[in-house]
Formats: C-alpha cells, sequence, structure tokens
C-alpha cells in the first residue's frame, strides 16, 4: 500500500526515525483475539472483533462510550467471569494458549495479566500490605520486603512512600493512589498490564505521571490501555485500536494500525470522524 | 447537528486566505511582466511596495495557524489540510517574491532599450498564472486529478524557459555588448521559471492534504492521470 | 402580585414570565410544620423519660447488691436475680454464637456464591419473612425441635437454641447488608490480582464487612435477651433456687423473673420488678452503646 518514497539522503533519516511507531508487525503477538463475541443476557455487546496485542508495546482501545471497549478489555483477563450475565464466545489466545478453555484457571490468568481500574481501589489496608497481599497469595517465595521495594520503585512511587510503608493506602492522593495499583498489579510480575481508563479520575498533572510510567513500563511489559481521552492516546500508545457502534448498536471494530497513521491518515471515516471531534 | 460548528470555519478561514493571497500574487506577476514588456517603472515600484502586504498577510496567516492547532488539537485530515495552508503561504509568498524580483530589473534597467518585444516571457507568465489558479483551486475543491493535471504542465514552462536561454545565448555571442541586457533578461525569465516549480510544490501539498503521502511531481515519470485514483486513498 | 421583591426587580429585558412567588406564606407553612414535627420528637422523647421515671421511682430503693448476689425466695428482702442475670447471659452468648455462625454463612452464600434465581428469591422471601414472626411460634418451634423430638429436655440448651433461631433471620439480614454494602470495585481488585473466591471473601469482603455484621449481632442479641414468650414456652423456670449446673440444667432468665415477680400480690414484688427492669434496661443500652462504639470505631479505619 505504501509509495516508494524516493531515497533522498534527508528522507531516508525520517523514514527510520518513524520505522519504530509504524510496523509494530515485527513484535511477537502476545495476546489474539479472534471473533470475539460477548452477550449479556440476549443483549450482544460486542460482535465479531479481532486484535492483535504486540508484545512490549502499548495499545489503546478508543471509541464512544457504550462501544465496547472496557467489555472487550476485561475479557482478556477473563474479569468478565465475575458478572452473572456475561457470556463470552470467540478465541483469545495468550502466548498460544486459549484463555476461554474450561481447562484454564482464571485465577491463573490474572496473576499474569494484572488490570488497574478507572478509579482508584487499592485496599483499605497499609502501603505495605497492598503490594505485598497479591504477591503472597500467589506463592511469592522470595523476600517479600524486597519485592515490595521493588515493585513501589517500577510504580516510580517508593521515595515517596518509603517512609509511610505502615500508613492506609487510602490516605494518598489520587495520583498515588493509582500508582500504589498499578504496584499491586506488578506485584504478582505480570506480563501483560491491562489499563481502563486509568487516568480519568485525576487530575491533569497526575495524568501525565501515569503517562510517563506507563512509557517506563512499556519496555518491559505489555500494556492495553482504554481511553475515552484521544490526546492521551495519541500521546501514549504505539497501536490505536477504534471501536464503535454499528447499525445493531453492538460494539463492533472499525479500525486499528499503527498510532501514527489513525491520527494523521486514518482508513476509515468513521474513525476520522470520530478523531477529528465532527462525531461521538 | 453542527459539531465543532466554530473549529470547521477556523479551517475554513485558512483555506480562504490561500485563495485571497493567490489573487495578490496573481496580480503581481501580471503587472510585473507589464512592467517589464513596457519597461513601466512605475508599475515596477508599485509592484515592489505591494509586495510587503503579500509578507505581512503571509505572518498573519500564519499566526492564525498555530493558534487554530494549539487550541483546537486538529487530528487527522484537518491536520494534514492545517499544515499545508501553512506550507501554502510559504509557497506563495516567495512566488510575490519572484514577482518583485521581477520589478526591480525593470527598474534597474529602465535607462537601457529593450533587447527586443518580449514574447516568451509574457508567454511563460500566462502559463504559470493559469497554472497557479488551477492549483489553488484544486486545493480548494480537494481534486487530486486536477492537481496533477497541473503539475504536468510545469513542462511547458520548462521548454520555453530553455528556448528563451538558447535565444539569449545566441544574442550574446553575437554581439557581446548585449550581455548585459540580455543577462537581465535571463534573470527575469528564470523568475518565472521558477514561479511554475513554486505551483508544482502548491499540487504536492494538495494530494498530501487528499491522501496523506508525498509525492514528488518533479516532472519525470508522472503518474498517469487518466488511472484510477480511488485505488491510492480515500479522500480526507 | 408583582415580581418586586426586597432585591428589586430583574435587571431590564430578560424578565419574561409574571411570578407569585407568595414567600412569606411559604416561610410561614414552613415553620409551623418544623414546630409540628419537633412536638412529634418531643412527645417521644417525654413517654420514654415518664417511663424510666415511673420505674426508677418504683424500684430505686430495691437496687441493692443483694440483687445480685441473692437467688429467688418468697420473701422480698431475700430475692435476687442471680440466677437470672446469669442465664440470660448463657442464653445470649450460646444464642448469639450460634446465630453468628450460622448467619454469616448463610449471607455470604446467598451474596456471594449462589448464582442469582428463582431459588435466591425464595430463600430471600423466606428469610425476610422469618424475621417477622412472632416470637412465640419460635417457641413452639423450640419446644418440638429442641425439647421433644431431640430428647433435650427443659434445659438452659434448648433456650438457648431456640433464642438462637429467633435471632438468626435479623443476623443474616444484617450481614446481607453489610456485605452487600463493601464496594464492587474492592472485589474486582482483589479478584484482579489472581485471588480465589475465597481469598477474596476471607481478606477483604469479610473485613470490610465485619463492622456491619457485628453491629447487627449485637442489636439482635439485645432482642434476644428481652424475650419472654418463647421462653416461657420452651420451658424456662419461673422458680430456680440455684444457678444452673451446665447446660443441661433448668434455668431462667431475666424476663421471666421479672413477670414472676410482677405478678405476686406484694407490693415490694412489684418493686423488685421494676429494680429487675433497670438492670435489664442498663445491660440492653450497655450492649447498644457497645454496638454503635464498634461501628465508629471499626468503620473509621477502614474508610
Amino acid at each position: 500500500m505504501a509509495t516508494e518514497i524516493p531515497q533522498t539522503p534527508l528522507r531516508a533519516a525520517s523514514v527510520t526515525q518513524f520505522k519504530e511507531h509504524v510496523d509494530p508487525e515485527e513484535h511477537e503477538r502476545v495476546i489474539t483475539i479472534s471473533d470475539l463475541n460477548v452477550y449479556y443476557g440476549d443483549f450482544h455487546a460486542v460482535a465479531g472483533v479481532d486484535i492483535d496485542i504486540p508484545e512490549n508495546r502499548i495499545t489503546a482501545f478508543i471509541g464512544p462510550s457504550g462501544c465496547g471497549k472496557s467489555t472487550v478489555l476485561r475479557c482478556i483477563n477473563r474479569m468478565n467471569d465475575l458478572v452473572p450475565t456475561a457470556r463470552v464466545e470467540g478465541s483469545i489466545t495468550y502466548h498460544g494458549t486459549e484463555i476461554n478453555s474450561p481447562k484454564v484457571d482464571p485465577v491463573e490468568v490474572r496473576r499474569r495479566i494484572g488490570m488497574v481500574f478507572q478509579k482508584p481501589n487499592p485496599f483499605p489496608k497499609s502501603i505495605y500490605e497492598n503490594v505485598a497481599w497479591g504477591a503472597r497469595i500467589n506463592g511469592y517465595r522470595g523476600d517479600i520486603d524486597e519485592h515490595v521495594e521493588r515493585t513501589l520503585r517500577q510504580a516510580a512511587l517508593w521515595d515517596e512512600v518509603k517512609d509511610k510503608l505502615k500508613d492506609s493506602g487510602m490516605a494518598l492522593s489520587g495520583g498515588q493512589q493509582q500508582r500504589l495499583c498499578i504496584a499491586r498489579a506488578l506485584a504478582t510480575e505480570p506480563d501483560v498490564i491491562l489499563l481502563d481508563e486509568p487516568a480519568s479520575a485525576l487530575d491533569p498533572i497526575s495524568t501525565l505521571k501515569i503517562e510517563e510510567l506507563l512509557r517506563e513500563l512499556q519496555q518491559n511489559y505489555t500494556i492495553v490501555i482504554v481511553t475515552h481521552n484521544m490526546q492521551q492516546a495519541s500521546r501514549v500508545s504505539d497501536r490505536t485500536v477504534f471501536f464503535s457502534l454499528n447499525e445493531r448498536r453492538q460494539g463492533v471494530l472499525v479500525e486499528c494500525g499503527p498510532t501514527t497513521k489513525i491520527f494523521t491518515n486514518p482508513e476509515d471515516r468513521r474513525t476520522e470522524a470520530y478523531i477529528t471531534g465532527r462525531f461521538g | 447537528m453542527t459539531m465543532r460548528a466554530a473549529y470547521t470555519s477556523q479551517i475554513q478561514e485558512l483555506m480562504d486566505v490561500v485563495v485571497a493571497m493567490a489573487s495578490m500574487v496573481d496580480k503581481a506577476i501580471a503587472r510585473s511582466i507589464e512592467a517589464l514588456r513596457t519597461q513601466n517603472v512605475q508599475l515596477a515600484q508599485q509592484v515592489r511596495k505591494d509586495d510587503q502586504l503579500i509578507n505581512d498577510r503571509r505572518w498573519a496567516a500564519e499566526e492564525q495557524a498555530i493558534t487554530v492547532i494549539a487550541t483546537q488539537a486538529p487530528m487527522a485530515g484537518d491536520l494534514r489540510r492545517i499544515a499545508a495552508c501553512m506550507q501554502l503561504y510559504t509557497d506563495l509568498e516567495r512566488m510575490g517574491d519572484h514577482a518583485s524580483g521581477t520589478a526591480k530589473i525593470v527598474i534597474e534597467t529602465a535607462d537601457e532599450d529593450l533587447l527586443k518585444p518580449l514574447v516568451d516571457i509574457p508567454r511563460m507568465a500566462e502559463i504559470a498564472r493559469e497554472m497557479l489558479g488551477d492549483a489553488v483551486t484544486a486545493f480548494i475543491e480537494q481534486d487530486e486529478d486536477a492537481a496533477w493535471k497541473v503539475a504536468a504542465r510545469d513542462e511547458e514552462i520548462d521548454k520555453l524557459y530553455e528556448q528563451i536561454y538558447r535565444e539569449l545565448l545566441t544574442y550574446m555571442m553575437a554581439d557581446p555588448a548585449t550581455i548585459n541586457r540580455a543577462t537581465h533578461l535571463l534573470w527575469a525569465a528564470h523568475n518565472v521559471e521558477r514561479l511554475g516549480d513554486r505551483v508544482t510544490n502548491i499540487c504536492e501539498r494538495t494530494v498530501f492534504t487528499i491522501t496523506g503521502r508525498f509525492e514528488e511531481m518533479d516532472g519525470l515519470p508522472q503518474r498517469a492521470v487518466s488511472q484510477d485514483s480511488s485505488a491510492n486513498g480515500t479522500s480526507g | 402580585m408583582s415580581l418586586t421583591t426586597n432585591l428589586g426587580t430583574a435587571a431590564g429585558s430578560v424578565r419574561r414570565h409574571t411570578w407569585r412567588p407568595r414567600i412569606a406564606n411559604r416561610n410561614r407553612r414552613a415553620r409551623v410544620l418544623s414546630f409540628v414535627f419537633m412536638l412529634a420528637a418531643v412527645s417521644a422523647v417525654l413517654l420514654l423519660a415518664l417511663l424510666l421515671g415511673v420505674l426508677l421511682l418504683r424500684g430505686w430503693d430495691w437496687i441493692r447488691l443483694d440483687l445480685f448476689t441473692e437467688q429467688y425466695s418468697r420473701n422480698a428482702e431475700d430475692a435476687g436475680l442471680q440466677a437470672a442475670i446469669l442465664g440470660s447471659i448463657l442464653l445470649v452468648a450460646v444464642s448469639g454464637v450460634m446465630a453468628f455462625i450460622i448467619g454469616v454463612g448463610t449471607a455470604l452464600f446467598m451474596e456471594e456464591y449462589a448464582p442469582k434465581g428463582r431459588i435466591t428469591d425464595v430463600l430471600q422471601t423466606n428469610i425476610s419473612n422469618l424475621a417477622g414472626v412472632p416470637s412465640v411460634v419460635y417457641g413452639l418451634l423450640g419446644l418440638a425441635l429442641f425439647v421433644e423430638m431431640l430428647n433435650l429436655g427443659r434445659v438452659l440448651l434448648a433456650g438457648a437454641l431456640t433464642m438462637g433461631l429467633l435471632i438468626l433471620p435479623i443476623v443474616i439480614i444484617a450481614s446481607q447488608e453489610a456485605i452487600r454494602n463493601v464496594p464492587l470495585g474492592l472485589r474486582q481488585a482483589a479478584f484482579g490480582v489472581g485471588a480465589t473466591r475465597w481469598q477474596v471473601i476471607h481478606h477483604h469482603v469479610l473485613p470490610a464487612a465485619m463492622p456491619g455484621i457485628l453491629t447487627g449481632t449485637i442489636l439482635a442479641i439485645s432482642r434476644a435477651i428481652g424475650e419472654t414468650a418463647p421462653l416461657i414456652v420452651v420451658g424456662a423456670s419461673a422458680v430456680v433456687f440455684a444457678n444452673p449446673d451446665s447446660f443441661f440444667d433448668q434455668y431462667t432468665a431475666m424476663p421471666m423473673q421479672i413477670y414472676q415477680w410482677a405478678k405476686q400480690p406484694q407490693e415490694e414484688f412489684t418493686q423488685l420488678a421494676a429494680a429487675a427492669i433497670i438492670v435489664l434496661m442498663v445491660i440492653l443500652l450497655t450492649m447498644n452503646g457497645l454496638a454503635i462504639y464498634l461501628r465508629e470505631r471499626l468503620g473509621k479505619d477502614r474508610w
């Protein structure tokens, strides 16, 4: 599809610079979603979604409210199991293994695929316990103190809380609480982290801190983030997936591609309409 | 439902400025060539003075575009359009400078007789003005085919320039006393030839706005204009 | 009416509709109603004060150490409450523990484990209805089940088990409410970290719900302490001469004793009854106070 761009010396330089963002095909696909359909009771909420999530990259799910992006996210770590009326059909593979198979224990899935929620919800326990509990119940064998410190450092929170590990997690500010929730997710040493609108309840400065943190984490973790903030998606992600509603009010995948392409020259008219704010 | 009506009209304004500047430039070209043809110093001075207006317009428009970017966070097609407008302001302003350069030549050679009655240079300028009008129309109407057609005409200007060059060279070789005047005419012709190249830039920007891809239109292997354009991308 | 108020007319052409604010009228009506509501509250308090006053008047003289050390006697001077107090305490302790364990378990089942559907609806309706069943009926149930079928006889254990059944629905409903109030976000967060359902319940849901559960249990126990009818039916004695030796001994409870004394013709016994009621009320108030204290204390630490 790309035309032959004449190779003048100057142009060659600028093309290489963008290659990183333009082609994550080189990266291994950690999660592959095929023909995903989700029903709540009789209501067909999400229809026929196919997505590849590349390793160690940040993938953003964007789209208007109610178009299924959070639903799809929650399928990845089987959180929809907790909703009695939810029914999931289709395939989601994680490193090649089918997650939805009855042979797979959702507890193990959630240990390896962590989640951070929209409203910061640290446990009503001490900061230390917030991080340590997850590791402990999953059978962490090493030195817990060291593990807690390491995890809090990864979440860019250690310096702010190292003197008050015994204080309640609820006493932190909103942005700090959310970073604590990120640390809690990191505590079980997952390789994928899912974030459902993690900064929507935070002020702009905390939001930027979270985004910077995600950029640091991306080197070692695969990250999927649902956001309704388009600027955030364009700032933070390598790959963007745009969801919308079809005529039957079902959530569908409209377009999926490198972030720079989606935001400068999307293929689908609906994507363009949403991104330029003309719709949704 | 008119979503972002204010934003849409802001972008429209930026595109209107392109049309306004193009007509200022068109007038400058016409007058500068007329001044050259009739050795009208007063007209030439008017052209030079009016060039300042073009420059001012360019800076004001750029500022306006930057404001829209800062306040509206444009994306995708809108972003390409605004970026193209900014580049067009520069291209048009440079075209105005070329016309002004020709006017300067008129003023400097005022006391010399014309080497010969000017035919080819005015014709070149005529083509350039037509190209400018068509290119700006293609940009405003987002017509990819029209942009390619306009770019193809640059070849006519290049051929005419070569012709003028050979002719003037002949004059200079035959009679060294004419070198001064011939050189001045060559500069004037060069200014007009550059106008053609600038208009080609405008066509490239137009295609970029529509397809999101930058394709060289430098007169060498051109895309066949009759090809179905839908194969190469959707409109913005 | 005109629009003019103390604030003057609205600026020029903005005003479009006419208004009739009648502010003075509305304020007056509001004041009258506040007064009426205050009267209602005051009368309730007054009645309570009246009751307390009468009690204190009647029984004050009889509140002395003997009340707690002596046992049953024909003679008012020698009569005391010890067996009754002990009986009440034991009854309430056993029934409380029983209701707590079974009640919390049921609540957990209903809220956390059972799939929502016809079955849970039926169960829920039944539990709610059971809470409203007159306590005498529980006495009959206890009589049939514990005293006769299980052949325990008219002993302390039978009474305790019966009271346990009585307060069970209250504990269940209060526990369900407390468990339901645990925010969804907490559960999701715990599951999200890869915990099993029991781990989530054990480490997060139960601790968070515990203040509510405890409050409910204590209130249920307060109710149990004051119930007389079921105890009569299930065979608490009106007259015991000594403290019960074991759970398989005959027993009495404070309400029984109060009833017994109040029945006596002598004036002194009526006053003794009043004194006993005062003791009972003190215990009740203490328990309620404890419930409030616990709720405050544990509630603050949580959220």
